[in-house]
This record gives structure tokens, sequence and C-alpha cells, in this order.
């Protein structure tokens, strides 16, 4: 166990290399009750949310979710997060644990007039259910319910049941078709339980991390910081500058016209060693040109993979960069994200 | 798992044989059950001098790096190159197959500072 935001999380339950390979080829379920759930309602709510993050929340149908940021004045990340709309005027947030605090001041601090903020994340457990096998899964918890299909890639759909209000999400971090359930706190240890029944298997941070950085998903802190924009990091599809302005727009918009400088690339190792990790130097024509912001193993390649803002001179796949892990440079090359495609059935 | 009766250990969770003058040094099964999915060994050079609690190794799982520390002072005489292809021998036989290298101890005595395994143990439940 390794304290994680204030939480005491698993790395690892069996192994990450196993759980890694579960929800790749099977399913996996992890407990992500540290993430936050925020609950935003009224007639102003949509007009609200779009003055604050990325992207359109006017352009969701109920039922429906997408990927956003919410961002400093500069343009700079605070958290990146999923946006759900539950009724006409009615929205779940689910956001990062490190952020909660930060976020929910941020929001309460511009809160307009005809919205209701309720920062909700004491109350609320999650589990999210990846891999192949989780619609089956999805199936087999729910027998005999009366619950409604799994609803779409990036939909939501609410369940009331008599103790438990659930949303069940189809949304995962991990590159696999899946869900994730949010229900109350006091009700996630049995929903955990019932998924494991159902075959899955239990997965910790360590594997939570290697499924998301084999598909280049960026994570808040490491990849995600105030220092760079969601367009350095490569994430430009969530971002309508189109839209109307919210906070962080100008300075988006600035960035966009004059070019980007950095940008947030994949690497991956061609020299044998050493998996490459957070904070090592990385080097090109011997000068030193950024570090790694995300890195490790990838269980699915079998190589060191990474992510780091780089000068976008460098960007092409293909370019050589060296990597100094403890005063050793090893040759990695630029190359293009997702470092893993599933291969077709 | 018991702790085999010819080894001491460190705190740190190196072990080191006690049998003879040139001792192998490997890491505990419980350090590699820790660590789990050994991916990368990184080994001191042979000939290297090295001091009792120096950072002489790197064993790198998929989670993280971790300095192995020699547990006594002495010259590395020899290291097991077979881990370059197979890391996971560290978790497979942790005190066999998967030792990382040998020392000709300097100052033997140093060994009785370590812990046995039954104190091992303890530090470990």
């Amino acid at each position: 166990m390794v304290p994680f935001a204030g939480w005491e999380m698993p790395v690892q339950y069996t192994g990450i290399i196993d759980e890694h390979r579960a929800v790749r080829e099977a399913c996996g379920v992890f407990d992500i009750s540290h993430m936050g759930q925020f609950f935003i309602n009224g007639p102003g709510a949509a007009t609200w949310l779009d003055r604050l993050l990325t992207n359109q929340i006017a352009s969701l149908e109920i039922g429906q979710a997408q990927y956003t940021f919410l961002l400093n004045e500069a343009g700079g990340v605070i958290d990146d997060l999923i946006a759900y709309r539950i009724g006409a005027e009615d929205f779940l947030l689910i956001v990062n644990a490190a952020k909660v605090a930060e976020d929910a001041a941020w929001l309460e601090e511009h809160l307009d007039e005809g919205v209701n903020f309720a920062d909700r994340s004491d109350r609320h457990g999650a589990i999210a259910v990846q891999g192949p096998d989780s619609a089956r899964i999805y199936e087999e918890i729910f027998e005999g319910l009366g619950a409604p299909p799994l609803p779409a890639r990036n939909g939501v759909v609410f369940i009331p049941m008599a103790m438990d209000r659930i949303f069940v999400c189809r949304t995962g971090y991990t590159g696999e078709d899946g869900f994730e359930l949010v229900c109350p706190a006091e009700a996630t240890p049995g929903w955990f339980h019932k998924v494991l029944s159902a075959g899955a298997r239990p997965c910790g941070l360590g594997a939570r991390d290697s499924l998301r950085l084999e598909m280049g998903y960026p994570l808040n802190g490491s990849d995600l910081t105030p220092d760079h924009s969601p367009l350095e990091a490569g994430m430009g599809f969530a971002v309508k500058l189109g839209k109307g302005e919210f906070i962080g727009s100008a300075a988006l918009a600035k960035q966009k016209a004059r070019g980007l400088e950095q940008r947030l690339l994949g690497f991956e190792m061609l020299d044998r060693g050493p998996p490459p990790r957070p904070h090592y130097p990385i080097e090109s024509g011997g000068e030193v040109v950024g570090e790694i912001s995300s890195g490790g193993l990838s269980p699915s390649l079998g190589k060191g993979i990474g992510m780091a803002y780089l000068p976008v001179a460098l960007a092409k796949p293909g370019t050589e960069i060296d990597i100094d892990i403890r005063g050793r440079k090893l040759k990695a090359a630029i190359v293009k994200k997702p470092f893993y495609t599933k291969p077709s059935p | 798992m018991s702790q085999p009766e010819n080894l001491k250990f460190a705190e740190s969770h190196e072990w080191i044989a006690t049998a003879a003058e040139t001792a192998a040094v490997g890491i505990s099964d419980h350090a590699q059950e820790e660590l789990s999915d050994i991916v990368f060994v990184e080994l001191p050079e042979v000939g290297r001098t090295v001091t009792k609690g120096e950072s002489v190794a790197v064993v790198e799982s998929v989670k993280a790096a971790s300095d192995i520390y020699a547990p006594a002072s002495g010259e590395i005489t020899e290291v097991n190159t077979a881990l370059e292809d197979d890391p996971a021998k560290v978790n497979s036989d942790a005190f066999g197959e998967g030792w990382l290298f040998k020392i000709k101890l300097s100052a033997p005595d140093e060994l009785d500072s370590l812990l046995s395994p039954e104190a091992y143990a303890a530090q470990i439940s």
C-alpha cells in the first residue's frame, strides 16, 4: 500500500504485469474511490461550465460524456476531467483525487447565479471495470436487477436502486472497453466484490499507470501541469476555441497563432537497458532539451516507453534522442502515440 | 517462506552467504515479492572495491528502481551475468539463481552486525 492524495492505495494485488495483461486480454477492476465527484445543476449550469472548461459542454446530449480541461488564466492545466451530462441542467464531473480541493475552490470562486455546485467526493466511491470482457461482467452483476443496457462509448446511465444511486459510465483510462461505476461510498466494496466474483482481476495503481502510459494518456501532475497547455499536451481535440470565451482561451488562442514551442512527445527506447523513468534528463546533440514526464516498461511491447515535453523540432517520428539514465546515455526514438495499438481480432 | 540458514540479512533486504570468504549477495525473497516483476538489474563492475552500506547495484521492477547496498566491504569478484537476459530469475529464485554479485570480504567481522535469518524474518513479519 502507498499513500496517494491522502488515500492508502495498493500498487498491485498479484503483480503489475499480470494485472496489466488481465485488462488487455480479459478484465480487471480498479478501486477509483479516490477520484472526486462534483455535481452541478441549475438553469445556468451548461453556460457556466462552458466558460470554465475547454471542451463544449453545450454539445453534450443527456447521457453523454466528454474529456475536458480546467485551465488557469495563462492556459495551463489545473485538472483534466470527464464531464457527464446526467440531465438537461445536471452535470457530474469526475476529477483527479489530488485536485479535488483545488478544483472545488476554483469552481466556487467562479460560481455564477443560477448554478449549484456540490463536491460530493466524500460520499461517493467508484470502481473502474476495464477489459474486453467488461460488457459480459456488466450483464452478470446487474442480472435480474432491471438495469438498462450498458451505454455506448462515452455514455452514462443512472440506475436508481433500492439503496443505491448508481451511475454507470462507459469510460476509462486503459484503452480497453470498460465502464466506471459511481455509487455511494458504503456500497462500493459490495460492487467491487461482485465484479471480482464475476471474474475480473483486482488491479492496483501500478497497472493503472502502465495501461494509460501505453495509450499515451497524460497523467495530471506528471504530463499535465499548470506550466503547459492542453495544446502542448497534444489534447487539442478537447479544446473548442470556437465556442466562445472560457478561462484560458485567450492564452491558448495566442499560443496557437504563434505556434507551439514544445509538445508532449512519445518515445521508445532503442538501446537495451533500464526502463526510462520520470525526471531522467533528455539530450539531443549533447544538449539537455527536457526531462521525462512519464515513463516505464511497457508490459505489452516489452520495451521502455515514455513521454516528455520537447522542442517541436524533435517531433518527427524516428528522431533520435538520448536518455540520461544514472549517467549512461541510452538511445531512444520519437514515436507516434498511442504506443500500443490493439491487435485486430 | 523460511529464510535459508547459511545467510545473513541487511535491514535493507539484501542477503549474503556466510560460508566462504568470497560471498554471494542477493535480495531476499520478501524483497523480490514486494518489488515483483523485475525487469532490469544493473550490476557493479568486477574488481570494484565497495564499502559496507554503499550503493552498488540497481534492481528495477516495473514500478520502481531500487538501490542495492553492499552488505559487507570487499572487492567484487563476479557478477551474475545471466540476469542480463533473464532478470526475472531474481523473482523466481531469489536465494539461488537470482544472486547478484560476489564479494571477497575485506572485513568478515562485519557480518556479525547483520541479521540472522530469524531476526530478519521477525523484521518483515
